[in-house]
């Protein structure tokens, strides 16, 4: 169930989102040093446009990689197809955007 | 294990189209024995009407495929002392394809493929052209020749996993029929391939597990047929855009 377009979205977004994962690993060890606070957090994220460009990002790109890799598992292994798996991999790509975007812009501009 | 005296306990796919079940049969024992003698037996001096398909015996006509122990396996060169557990075997008909009846698969969905992978050759000559010279030594040519020994016996077909979980899936015998005339010099329409194996169910649905390399008879390796058909249908994106 995936031809080259959904191939390629699959594989530019894990592209993109690898060092993304490194970045955010590295920031999360750093961050930790010394104990965690949320102000500390919010200090360092609200009204940074770099932080809202860095997550925001990961966000879109986790909506296209995952939408597309459950699309592949439900139609593999339960049998969808047609317009339910179109539904469906839709419905996991603007779920997790929307999730995501909110969790993003809450700790950013919000 | 027992060899000459002994005797063999087969488990034998009966049926047509989805129903059947399994019958037990007792199969004297012989030296090189194969699993397709033992099947012949059977339907010699047990049951003439055994249904099972095979022609030349000898690993090159591709028709005998079955699974043996669950195991796509050609069976006129699959010996039954390398595969038997115990003094037992277990033969039914080629995985991921419909049944026609007993051990015979009907394998017009396996070659239907084929043709849907574009997997003919385009020919760029007549046959009134001068003979051209083809250089054996070309990169593409050593990616050609690493296919072309393929008996469509469709062992890969019925070993692979994403065959069974997307039936649309192309499966790894046609994709790597595309590779090799992709790579070959005197096709006339690579282009055509690549669009092929572009589809729904084309060459990006492998997921790499493998099982069709592991299994082919003849050791070849469709697996990294279909890496290569990923990698120039993914150069191609970038080409085009760089050509627009």
């Amino acid at each position: 169930m995936l031809d080259l377009r959904l191939y390629m979205a699959q594989r530019l977004s894990a592209l993109i989102m690898a060092p993304l994962v490194i970045g955010h690993i590295a920031v999360m060890i750093y961050a930790i040093q010394g104990g965690l606070s949320v102000d500390e957090i919010l200090g360092r994220t609200q009204g940074s446009f770099a932080w809202f460009a860095f997550y925001g990002l990961f966000v879109l790109a986790v909506s296209v990689h995952a939408a597309i890799g459950l699309r592949v598992i439900v139609h593999e292994w339960l049998g969808l197809k047609g317009g339910a798996l179109q539904a469906f991999t839709w419905a996991v790509a603007l779920g997790l955007l929307v999730l995501g975007g909110r969790s993003v812009w809450a700790v950013t501009f919000a | 294990m027992s060899v000459e005296d002994g005797k063999l306990t087969v488990e034998v796919w009966r049926g047509a189209g989805g129903l059947g079940r399994f019958e037990t049969f007792e199969v004297p024992r012989q030296e090189s024995q194969t699993v397709l003698d033992v099947v012949s037996w059977i339907q010699q001096y047990a049951d003439p009407t055994l249904t099972y398909r095979y022609a030349c015996r000898v690993g090159m006509c591709g028709s005998c495929a079955m699974m043996v122990n669950g195991v796509p396996r050609w069976t006129c060169r699959t010996h039954v002392g390398k595969v038997a557990t115990g003094d037992s075997l277990t033969v039914e008909p080629l995985r991921n394809l419909p049944v026609i009846k007993d051990l015979a698969a009907d394998m017009d969905p396996f070659f239907d493929k084929w043709v849907q992978a574009e997997a003919v050759h385009h020919p760029s000559e007549t046959r009134h052209d001068p003979m051209r010279a083809v250089d054996a030594d070309s990169s593409a040519r050593q990616q050609a020749n690493a296919g072309i020994e393929c008996i469509n016996c469709a062992v890969c077909y019925a070993a692979c996993d994403t065959v069974s979980g997307n039936p649309d899936y192309l499966g790894p015998a046609a994709l790597q029929r595309a590779w090799t005339l992709y790579n070959d010099e005197r096709e006339a329409d690579p282009e055509a391939i690549l669009d092929a194996v572009s589809g729904v169910g084309g060459c990006h649905n492998c997921h790499s597990m493998g099982s069709c390399a592991q299994y082919c008879p003849n050791e070849l390796n469709p697996l990294a047929a279909i890496a290569g058909l990923k990698r120039e249908t993914a150069k191609r994106v970038f080409r085009r855009r760089k050509n627009a």
